[in-house]
């Protein structure tokens, strides 16, 4: 099949099997390898890339189901220097082996742009208010994105910081 | 994954059009199918992406006060626009899966999947809901008919969903920690003419109406009017997170919780 994705930015025409999913196009067609596979079945989070600025799993979709649609990745963040996102991932160690990450910082993305426009999660008590940036409040909101070596506090701090710097 | 023809439809007649060829398969949010088949679980011969229709997404109030949502709309749509006019419908759908699952995957997809343990058919059964396709209009205690069986015919769309909305209810979700399925979930909804209670992830026969809960409560809306009430073990699920007993056990202590949060 004959599709556009629009990657980063950038245009793309491919010519793919149905079956190719979003994130092996990504990584096998256009040599984007920054999103990782880890268990290919929308258990981990670590391909994890933003569609049309929403944060989706990339190997539970395919990419012909993306035809004209805008995909961020990992390549599109701090592509000419770290965000502050980004940053505070180094200063807090938010990871170890570094597998996950891109999918943590595609996420982190997505969710600040959820809290932007005010989207309850599951702890929030108030579910029209402003949601507070607690701890738990956070974890509930990355709960898609797996750490193996358990990174879990620094990536929490490390959102904290950027979200707090930001507000 | 079996090979396959793809088309993705904007509207809903060539969706139907697209849904009569031999083995067609209706394509949601892509949540459950594309595991399924990923793992040579199902052999379409062409996929219709429903994503692109728009007369099968958002929501609204009709004018009978019931709350409509088009079956293609995603967890995360209902989580947010729901909130005001159905809090527990809400709140179901933004503690389904992880944020990203939610970003995609749809009422209809779940409906049309019945599984078990998926949270929806309990809101659904609960809140009597109306689950309307391109063919015909089916009330839920019609349309849920065993796990994975439902009354949809080959290549039917479910175009929308109709709840009733209860003056209270809330829904109680015992996690599976690793899944984040529900190893049992209970929706109670209180309407002026009596209550429902709906359990999901605990029988073999899928979602469930317990009617002895439901004639308790509809005389006095109290967790401890439940007295001693249980679900018999026989007949629920058993597997390595949980006993039978343990899930007929989870069933009464998580009505009672539902009715506590609702009241
Ligand atoms: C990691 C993970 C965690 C999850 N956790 C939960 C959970 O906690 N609770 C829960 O309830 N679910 C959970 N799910 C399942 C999720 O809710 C799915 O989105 C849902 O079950 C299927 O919806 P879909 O739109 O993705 O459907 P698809 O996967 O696209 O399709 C599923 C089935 O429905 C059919 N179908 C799709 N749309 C329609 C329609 N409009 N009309 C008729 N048939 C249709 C398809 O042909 C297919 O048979 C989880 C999934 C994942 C991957
Ligand atoms: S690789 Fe997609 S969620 Fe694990
Ligand atoms: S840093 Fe190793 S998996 Fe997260």
């Amino acid at each position: 099949m004959n599709i556009t994705l629009r990657v980063n930015g950038e245009s793309h025409d491919l010519d793919l099997d149905p079956r190719v999913s979003l994130l092996d196009a990504l990584r096998h067609h256009l040599h984007l390898t920054g999103t990782k596979k880890g268990c290919d079945h929308g258990q981990c989070g670590a391909c994890t890339v933003l569609l049309n600025g929403r944060r989706i799993n990339a190997c539970l979709t395919l990419a012909c189901m993306h035809d004209g649609d805008d995909i961020t990745t990992i390549e599109g963040i701090g592509a000419d220097g770290l965000t502050p996102l980004q940053q505070a991932f180094i200063e807090h160690d938010g990871f170890q082996c570094g597998y996950c990450t891109p999918g943590q910082i595609c996420s982190a993305v997505g969710m600040a742009e959820e809290l932007r426009q005010g989207w309850p999660s599951h702890v929030t008590d108030d579910l029209t208010a402003d949601p507070e940036l607690t701890r738990d409040e956070i974890a509930e909101r990355m709960s898609g994105n797996l750490c193996r070596c358990s990174c879990y506090p620094g990536i929490v701090n490390a959102i904290r910081q950027s979200l707090g710097e930001q507000a | 994954m079996y090979n396959f023809d793809f088309a993705r439809p904007d509207t809903l007649q060539d969706a139907q059009a697209a849904l009569r060829a031999d083995d067609a398969q209706a394509l949601g949010g892509g949540q459950t199918l594309i595991p399924t088949l990923k793992q040579r679980l199902a052999a379409p011969a062409i996929l219709v992406s429903l994503t692109a229709i728009p007369e099968l997404k958002g929501i609204c109030l009709a004018d009978d006060g019931r709350l409509c949502i088009g079956g293609a709309t995603t967890h995360a749509t209902v989580a947010r626009e729901a909130a005001a006019h159905y809090p527990a419908l809400a709140q179901l759908a933004g503690n389904i899966g992880d944020p990203a699952v939610r970003n995609r995957g749809t009422i209809g997809g779940s409906l049309a999947n019945n599984d078990p343990s998926a949270c929806y058919p309990a809101a659904v059964l609960a809140s009597g809901a109306t689950v309307i396709t391109d063919r015909q209009e089916v009330a839920a205690d019609d349309y849920f008919q065993g796990m994975f069986a439902t009354a949809l015919g080959e290549g039917e769309i479910i175009t929308e969903v109709r709840f009733p909305v209860p003056q209270a209810a809330n829904y109680q979700k015992f996690v599976q920690p690793a899944s984040r399925f529900a190893l049992v979930g209970v929706f109670v909804a209180r309407f002026a003419h009596g209550v429902r209670v709906a359990v999901t992830g605990a029988s073999e026969g899928g979602v469930f109406r317990w009617h002895k809960a439901e004639a308790a409560l509809g005389d006095d809306f109290r967790a401890e009017a439940l007295g001693d009430l249980a679900v018999e073990a026989d007949g629920m699920i058993g597997d390595l997170h949980g006993t039978p007993e343990y899930r007929a056990h989870l069933v009464r202590v998580l009505t009672g919780r539902a009715v506590t949060a609702a009241a």
